[in-house]
């Protein structure tokens, strides 16, 4: 199977195998116009099998959601088709609009305007709450 | 700008200087009778309330201040469907300083991150309610000396009881304390409240149904009331509304200075008969929630003022 490589733009490897339409939709890849591939499956000496996301052009994309959905994702930033930076992200301390609460008794669920801003409190079961009302994320 | 949205968003130093304070306040109220001379409370409240609101206006007077705002969300221009962020806003240009109760979980930090004064929460759905836990704390400190070596029994609903949730928060950063978490299975204690407080403190705790079997070991009572706001379903709070009722017969076993508290309002959980018993402190709570409110009042707006 081939892939092109890209010249300018982004890949997001070492995504857990099945992470990576999560990641996908998180970041909003449907919405662009530039090549955007989604690998599934790859097989990883490391990881068994990964997920592989490149994206042909050089926009911003969301950290945060990278590290919510896998923290262990690197993030490769490729230039003149040279590798220019390489992140690896970790689990963010907020999410801000990446993930809705749930909770009905929440603010959040009358009032529109309000960004839904979740914490991270308990790093090692990779627990997020709402700020406003403690919700855990699903 | 300082505003008090949890009970943990205060210290434990801070705590003992809102004692030291409504101690003082206690011992020489006079003191304290012209120290909020010319400040505005504003009392938001979109939820009827008449305990806390009255305490809330109360202890602004007794300060020597003054009082505005309103009583339910109707009175308001959240009829209107004015936000939480534009009421607070508005409400800034009025007031020193606000109490706001809210249904919905969260409101009152909407509102202090939105203000440009300090918001209290009195309250917000079944969530916090940090002014009540101040009440229990100073009585808590005034009926046993200290915070520390108590066994309290937390009895009723223990799901939805915001009140519990706070005091459990509050409490588990004291030593040789244990809880004692009386309910019936359905309003049993979250478990994420288990993990994350009393777990995560090495805080040891019971659970049980049996409020007489646990009653010999129990220091401190804290009754709570099912709360129909809280059910989605009326054929639960039916069911689960007379699961705990405290009568003389049942205080048969209990220490002679068990302290026997209510956040109020009760509906039939604590006989009237219990009223006249001197382990009962349900009412020095309710007094006692005044002096920490007048406390609390004093210490924001001071560091507003900083």
């Amino acid at each position: 199977m081939n892939i092109d490589s890209i010249s300018n733009g982004i890949v997001i490897d070492h995504i857990k195998a099945g992470s990576g339409m999560k990641l996908y939709e998180l970041l909003g890849l449907g919405e662009l116009d530039c090549s955007v591939a989604i690998i599934k499956n790859v097989s990883s000496k490391k990881m068994g099998k990964k997920d592989i996301i490149k994206i042909d052009a050089d926009i911003p994309v969301d950290l945060d959601v990278i590290g919510y959905v896998d923290p262990d994702a690197t993030v490769n930033i490729i230039k003149n088709g040279e590798l220019v930076k390489k992140l690896v992200i970790g689990l963010p301390e907020t999410l801000t609009d990446v993930i809705k609460c749930k909770n009905p008794r929440c603010i959040t669920s009358v009032e529109q305007e309000i960004r839904h801003i979740f914490r991270l409190t308990d790093r090692d079961k990779k627990i997020y709450r709402c700020i406003y009302c403690e919700t855990k994320a699903n | 700008m300082r505003s008090l949205i949890n009970i943990l968003d205060l210290s434990v130093e801070e705590i003992d200087k809102l004692i030291a304070t409504a101690n003082d306040i206690i011992a020489n109220p006079d003191d304290y009778a012209e120290k909020c001379k010319r400040k505005k409370l504003a009392t938001l409240f979109f939820e009827p309330s008449t305990r806390t609101r009255l305490s809330f206006e109360a202890a602004m007077l007794e300060l020597g201040g003054s009082v505005i705002g309103f009583s339910a969300a109707n009175n308001s221009s959240a009829a209107k469907g004015e936000s939480v962020s534009d009421t607070a806003k508005t409400i800034s240009c009025y007031a020193d300083i606000i109490a706001m109760r809210h249904p919905k979980e969260g409101a009152p930090l909407v509102a202090s991150k939105a203000a440009s004064i300090p918001v209290i929460n009195a309250g917000d759905g079944g969530h916090n309610h940090p002014t009540q836990t101040l009440a229990d704390l100073l009585t808590i400190h005034r009926e046993k000396g200290s915070f520390n070596d108590l066994t309290i029994g937390l009895c009723g609903d223990l799901k939805f009881g915001r009140t519990v949730h706070s005091l459990i928060s509050a409490m588990s950063r004291y030593s040789g304390i244990k809880f004692v978490l009386i309910s019936p299975e359905e309003l049993k204690l979250p478990s994420y409240v288990k993990k994350d407080v009393l777990e995560k403190n090495g805080i040891p705790y019971e659970q049980t149904t049996d409020l007489e079997g646990a009653m010999p070991e129990l220091d401190i009572l804290y009754m709570t009331r099912v709360q129909r706001e809280r059910f989605f379903n009326e054929e639960d709070y039916l069911r689960l509304k007379d699961s705990y009722i405290l009568e003389p017969g049942k205080l048969k076993n209990a220490k002679k200075d068990l302290c026997i508290m209510h956040p109020l309002p009760r509906v039939n959980e604590i006989s009237v008969a219990i009223d006249d018993d001197p382990r009962a402190c349900y009412f020095k709570q309710v007094l006692n929630g005044k002096y920490m409110r007048m406390a609390l009042i004093l210490m924001l707006l001071e560091e507003a003022a900083k």
